[in-house]
């Protein structure tokens, strides 16, 4: 997956998961439970529409890496 | 109106789920209520034929008014608003219409077989399940069977909805004008838009390669959008005030903390998560609301109900109140029912179900009128340690903060472990100390042993 198309699924699974979230404002140094203010249910639930719309299985130990949005990103346009 | 909570004192009506001459039996939700901190569904407390609606959609009635009368025979429903014929009587032949009601649950004996929730969705739909060709097995009626008959029903006209429809015809990127109502006199639904939003194409719903503009373009002006989350906001707050100052004012607090050792309950979370798609996959605060529901089973002072008449009534049942923070603001604290009896798997699917409806604004009245011990978990927002307010008349709040990496020491050794602190705000009324002291101990000594859990 290139990362344009990683950002599109990215930022479609945010404004699913966390729908208040202006993502024309966020910065992609945002952190994902911090500064979005997703807890542990909506991160599992942003993994699991991820998984569904691309087919990337995040496991649970690649969890730190896709603590912001950027690291999420980039994974996604790594393993995609 | 029922009451939704301790702290209710009125109910808005924002959608009717039946009208007249629908048939309703125990426990069917008959209509959306507002109160000032959340949305609920109210079910039917008789079975019977609605004969009328007594409240109109958008007023506002103390708890206690009754919102509709139900009848035990159809002989009984006044001037109904659309045809519900008689059980005996063979059906109108050129109703364009199709009905609900008594009928169905005459013809229910020969009726092909229908799982309560299709039915339940059937009758939310207007359909009549006789006239239904069930593709399921043994003939059965499927979701699908009933969402076909739907289709074939003629639309009505001119667009009315309820405000939860349009903020969630927003939410989904429907468009109202294209969604034929369900609902009394042509409203468009809840259900109708939840049905129009499952029909998106799913590149709409997740465009991968699309557009992402799309799910976030609202349906309906911003601005109407804007006013109407404040407000809900505002008046949450003011309901959140009050209860806590009532709590504040009336219960002798007390608050204990320890630290709980995560090692072992963490290790097994991830060794099961391993092998699970993530969908099934378990977070941390499944284990800990478990252990916090079977300890409350073990130290009964914890779990239950203060009352200034009858003292303390402590509840043979767990039914644990979760804490779920609104993302626009605000909390609710609905409950899991006989939390202690579920397995880890099941609790967890709960608790995604509660807080995804929580936060959707769709609670049922059950979960919010009768926690009877509440949990608050703010640990995924950072916080080492929470000490919470006791939601009256309930006698403990239950705090749980960050898993995080701590320095361990035992037996002479020093390790790093997760770990996790536990806190109880406890009612002196009730118990003391020593019970509090014991309750967040045998949450511990539970969590030791998560295969158990």
């Amino acid at each position: 997956m290139n990362e344009q198309d990683a950002r599109a699924a990215v930022q479609a699974a945010i404004g699913k998961v966390a729908p208040d979230v202006d993502l024309a404002e966020v910065d992609e140094d945002a952190r994902l439970r911090q500064d979005l203010e997703l807890d542990s249910l909506d991160f599992l639930r942003l993994v699991e529409t991820i998984d569904t719309a691309t087919g990337v299985d995040i496991p649970e130990r690649d969890y730190p890496a896709v603590s912001t949005v950027k690291g999420l990103i980039g994974y996604l346009a790594a393993h995609g | 109106m029922p009451s939704l909570g301790a702290d209710m004192e009125h109910g808005k009506i924002v959608e009717w789920l039946v009208k007249p001459g629908d048939y309703v039996r125990r426990g069917d939700l008959v209509a959306v209520v507002d109160t000032d901190k959340t949305v609920m569904d109210v079910e039917s407390f008789q079975e019977g034929v609605v004969a009328e609606l007594l409240v109109d959609l958008g007023e506002t009635v103390p708890i206690g008014t009754p919102l509709a009368r139900i009848t035990q025979t159809p002989a009984e429903v006044g001037a109904p608003r659309h045809e519900a014929p008689a059980p005996t009587l063979p059906k109108p032949a050129a109703s364009g219409t199709a009905t609900t009601g008594p009928a169905t649950a005459a013809a229910a004996k020969e009726a092909p077989p229908i799982a309560p929730p299709v039915r339940h969705l059937a009758h939310r739909l207007g359909v009549d399940t006789a006239r239904i060709h069930g593709t399921g097995k043994g003939g059965a009626i499927t979701r699908a069977d009933v969402e076909h008959a739907v289709a074939a029903i003629p639309s009505a006209g001119r667009v009315r909805s309820s405000p939860r429809a349009r903020r969630l015809a927003a939410e989904f990127g429907v468009d109202l004008s294209a969604v034929s109502g369900t609902g009394p006199e042509g409203a468009v639904t809840v259900a109708d838009v939840q049905h129009a939003a499952a029909a998106l194409p799913p590149e709409a719903a997740v465009p991968v390669a699309g557009v992402p503009e799309e799910v976030t373009a609202p349906a309906v002006p911003a601005t109407g959008r804007t006013a109407e989350a404040r407000e809900r906001v505002a008046s949450l707050r003011r309901a959140i005030g009050t209860l806590m100052s009532r709590s504040k004012k009336t219960i002798p607090h007390y608050y204990l903390s320890t630290t709980l050792d995560l090692r072992a309950a963490v290790d097994w979370m991830q060794s099961v998560n391993a092998q699970r798609p993530v969908a099934s996959r378990l977070v941390p605060s499944a284990l800990l609301l478990k252990a916090a529901a079977l300890a409350a089973k073990e130290v009964p002072e914890v779990n239950g109900f203060y009352d200034d008449d009858d003292g303390f009534r402590p509840s043979a049942s767990v039914h644990l109140g979760v804490a779920v923070a609104l993302r626009q603001g605000g909390l609710v604290a609905p409950a899991i029912h006989d939390a202690d009896t579920l397995a880890v798997d099941v609790l967890m699917e709960q608790l995604r179900d509660l807080v995804s409806r929580a936060r959707a604004g769709r609670l049922q009245r059950a979960e919010m009128a009768d926690p009877t011990i509440t949990v608050t978990n703010l640990g995924d927002l950072g916080v080492e340690s929470v000490f919470g307010v006791i939601y009256p008349p309930q006698v403990a709040m239950v705090g749980f903060g960050r898993v995080m990496e701590q320095p361990w020491a035992q037996n002479g050794m020093l390790g790093v472990r997760p770990a996790v602190i536990a806190t109880l705000s406890a009612d002196h009324r009730v118990s003391d100390g020593l019970r509090g002291g014991r309750y967040l101990t045998r949450i511990d000594e539970l969590l030791q042993k998560p295969d158990e859990l």
